[in-house]
């Protein structure tokens, strides 16, 4: 018996040091002492001498400690104490009143000293996610063991569902929330996704985290527009992928005489020529999951019509009429016409093994490409941002959000507070392949490429992918827009696609 | 027997049968009734909205300018090139294996098994497997799958785009045939909406792969129990073996065929796991199926009151195979 509660503090102590996380708990449930008065250690100070001081007792110093720690877990700025001769000048202590010193001391088991570390929140936390994929796991448990430390009482139920950019999982959730049963919280798509759930109805606003948290400070200016719908943020955004790389094999492009990555268009298809003239197949393209098609074409259409023109395109700044879009529906039907003929049968990953093999030249996808090149053991590989978005970063963002029916709000908004916190995204954006959303984090442990991809998070002009949920209402982005560049990318026919792209924008809200 | 134990009985069967009864009232035709309902209403993105929209829903399916009513025009007609070519390849592959087997070939029961093993496996399975061997490459990466094969083997002629080929076979206005078309205002039926998208023929194979042997088993069964007396008395009567199968054996045939063409039909209409796994939406939707599209419309673009109305759809077209066979079956039941 007497064993197994050491190993238990001693897990405890250890998981408390590991923990440096704010957290936007509710207040804990138990102990229950309030601070009297709050002390500020000076030197030549320790615990026996300010108890004896406190309560005349020099024995009484371990409701001193188990009111400190208390605090700490809601309020930082108290000293976290977890071995009582060891603190420091200027830790903040509190200090209970006499009577609850005497109340706990009563109770308290030295043999059982987790009274001492404090109380969290009790009950379950219910996430939801389609985060099943090895790295995405492990970063994902990594949190929920961060979380643990913190409330280390209540009960993690991870609720995932299988199936890439969450095609199964969302069908399950809106079923869910529409049957009024909801997770604690669940990933979302930062940006317009979140209207799939009805901001409002059924998921609601976290602004009060990120202002307890102070996420606006650290989050950067463009991708907080991009989290804003309706003037309110709706969840917290765990990490950053980037839609616009393009990835090249670093053998093939010495044996065709290529110096350099293209850096436009126009370099891109002279790029391409000479690679075909090597004998080399230029372009490695997927089309089989139904989203690489709209996601290079949106990399197109950023590179053609630079940040501002994109963003545009989404708000109704930008008319889909214009030229640009034309040029940028052209280079649309020239890129396919240089890639592998068979690209409706080839997934992402696919068309990314080609790369990888040797077998083509080049491929534009999202970032987590990166990690499939990182598994073969992928040396010979560059990347650059994709044709005509130097400066410009396509971003997509994996938030936690809160539905209005949570069973246990304030955990939720704990483990909220958490995904947006520095030692968790630290944590799991390393093992996810993914970069920090905010711009603050250590890069000691993220690879050559994220370490390139955070530099130019924190440089570039922000601007929300569409294909990922982010720019548009779930309406446009996966039915008007999508269903567009399917049938061009067949019939080649741009008045055509360019027509129902003004179409679909016309029927998403804005007027053309 | 006097009436009492009778009515007794009578009471007994009904309150037996009456959890079924509601079961099905509640969750089959009840949400029946309930999707017909939600596809009348303006239900756009998760929360309900039941405002009354009328034929709105489906008159942009049928009759809009954009990509919606395309892509449904689209699935209507992959639905009926598929389920035609499919009916076809499975019923005479079906039927001329059964006619193998009834052979009183040596290890029978063995054949039997093997050709109907492939039902066994899922859609899914069958999808995966297939898209694996379908997928054609690319001529300056290397041809895989069957392509490989047929190259290795010297049939390079036989190579195929498979599944990502977008071509749509189709009557063109300017032809003959269309222009005759276009005179007696069947001009409609000259045009790639009306036609055959060869994409589907890798579908067609591989769900014919799954199911023929299943077609199969239906008709051994059938001939299993065609008397030999009347065979006998056919060739008798002079008819050679061919003769005998085109006058006696078909004709006897006939309600079999026609349950498997139930059967099948209502698979093939209705079909969604092997398109998701082997095909996707395809090259332009060439292999886009209305449940495809249903899925989509209603979960990922959450368009329910659309959604709604391609499933209400999809009933109908199923219910207008399936009606006329459960009226067929009643009479013929009410005869005996």
């Amino acid at each position: 018996m007497q064993k197994k509660s050491v190993l238990v503090s001693l897990l405890l102590v250890l998981a408390l040091v590991l923990s440096m996380v704010p957290s936007a708990s509710a207040a804990p449930a138990s102990a229950g002492m309030a601070c009297a008065q709050t002390y500020t250690i000076a030197a030549a100070d320790w615990l026996s001498k300010l108890s004896d001081k406190f309560y005349g007792s020099i024995l009484a110093y371990w409701p001193l400690m188990a009111a400190t720690n208390q605090k700490n877990l809601e309020d930082k700025t108290f000293a976290h104490i977890d071995n009582a001769d060891l603190i420091d000048v200027g830790w903040k202590l509190c200090v209970p009143s006499k009577a609850d010193a005497e109340a706990f001391l009563k109770t308290f088991d030295p043999n059982n000293p987790a009274a001492l570390f404090g109380s969290g929140a009790k009950g379950q936390l219910v996430v939801g996610s389609w985060w099943t994929n090895a790295g995405e796991f492990a970063g994902l448990n990594e949190i929920f063991k961060q979380y643990k430390t913190q409330n280390p009482d209540v009960e993690i139920v991870n609720a995932t569902i299988a199936g890439g950019a969450g095609t199964n999982f969302k069908g399950q959730l809106l079923t869910q929330l529409i049957g009024g049963k909801a997770p604690d919280s669940f990933q979302l798509h930062a940006g317009l996704e979140v209207e799939t759930y009805s901001p409002g109805t059924y998921v609601v606003p976290v602004d009060d985290i990120y202002t307890s948290a102070g996420f606006e400070k650290v989050f950067p200016k463009d991708l907080l527009a991009m989290l804003k719908y309706k003037d309110h943020y709706w969840g917290v955004p765990v990490n950053i992928h980037r839609s616009n790389v393009l990835w090249y094999n670093k053998t093939l492009f010495a044996k065709a005489g290529i110096a350099a990555a293209p850096a436009t268009w126009d370099e891109f298809f002279a790029t391409a020529d000479k690679l075909k003239a090597a004998g080399v197949a230029p372009v490695a393209l997927g089309g089989k999951d139904g989203f690489e098609l709209q996601h290079t074409f949106e990399d197109i259409l950023a590179g053609t019509l630079g940040a501002e023109g994109y963003k545009g395109l989404w708000t109704g700044k930008t008319k889909w009429s214009d030229a640009k879009v034309t040029d940028a529906l052209n280079t649309f039907k020239k890129y396919i016409s240089y890639a592998n003929a068979d690209h409706d049968a080839l997934t992402w990953a696919a068309a990314t093994q080609l790369v990888i093999d040797g077998k083509a030249a080049m491929n534009i996808m999202g970032d987590w490409a990166n990690g499939q090149f990182t598994a073969a053991k992928s040396t010979d590989y560059g990347w650059a941002s994709s044709p005509g978005t130097k400066g410009i970063f396509v971003a997509l963002s994996d938030s936690f959000a809160l539905p209005a029916k949570a069973p246990n709000p304030a955990n939720a908004k704990a483990w909220i507070a958490q995904a947006g916190s520095k030692a968790a995204q630290e944590a799991f954006n390393p093992l996810k392949g993914s970069i920090c959303a905010r711009t603050d984090c250590d890069l000691s442990k993220f690879n050559d490429y994220l370490k390139s991809s955070a530099a130019d998070w924190a440089k570039d002009a922000i601007v929300p992918s569409v294909t990922h949920g982010a720019a548009a209402t779930p309406k446009w982005a996966t039915k008007g827009y999508a269903d567009a560049v399917v049938l061009f990318a067949t019939s080649g026919d741009v008045a055509k696609a360019q027509a129902a792209l003004v179409a679909a924008a016309v029927d998403a809200g804005f007027p053309q | 027997m006097s009436r009492k134990p009778r009515n007794w009985e009578r009471a007994v069967s009904i309150l037996l049968l009456a959890p079924s009864i509601l079961a099905l009232a509640i969750f089959v035709y009840a949400f029946i009734g309930w999707t017909g309902y939600v596809s009348l209403t303006r239900w756009e993105g998760a929360a309900p909205d039941f405002t009354f929209a009328g034929l709105h829903s489906y008159q942009r399916l049928f009759l809009g300018q954009g990509t919606d009513a395309i892509r449904f025009h689209i699935d209507l007609r992959n639905m009926v090139g598929f389920t035609l070519f499919f009916l076809i390849a499975c019923l005479s592959i079906g039927f001329v294996l059964a006619v193998l087997v009834d052979q009183r070939v040596r290890a029978e029961s063995f054949f039997r098994s093997v050709f109907l093993f492939p039902m066994a496996v899922s859609f899914i399975v069958t999808g995966v497997a297939w898209r694996w061997i379908l997928t054609p490459g690319d001529p300056a990466i290397g041809a895989v799958g069957i392509n490989l094969l047929l190259e290795k083997i010297g049939l390079d002629s036989l190579k195929s785009l498979w599944f990502t080929d977008p071509t749509v076979k189709f009557i063109t206005p300017d032809s003959p045939v269309g222009q005759i078309l276009n005179q007696i205002g069947l001009g409609f039926l000259a045009s790639s909406d009306v036609g055959y998208a060869m994409a589907l023929t890798a579908l067609v194979i591989a769900a014919t792969w799954q199911l023929s042997g299943y077609t199969m088993a239906l008709y051994l069964a059938g001939l299993r129990s065609i008397p030999d007396e009347l065979r006998e008395a056919a060739r008798m009567d002079g008819a050679n073996e061919l003769q005998v199968y085109r006058h006696i054996v078909i004709p006897l045939l006939q309600p079999i065929t026609l349950s498997a063409v139930i059967i099948l039909g209502h698979i093939s209409l209705k079909i969604y796991d092997l398109v998701v796994s082997m095909t996707g939406s395809g090259p332009g939707f060439a292999t886009d199926v209305p449940a495809l599209n249903m899925w989509r419309t209603t979960f990922d673009a959450t368009l329910f009151a659309q959604g709604a109305a391609i499933a209400v759809i999809l009933l109908f077209l199923v219910a207008v195979l399936i009606i006329p066979y459960l009226a067929y079956n009643t009479r013929a039941e009410a005869q005996r």
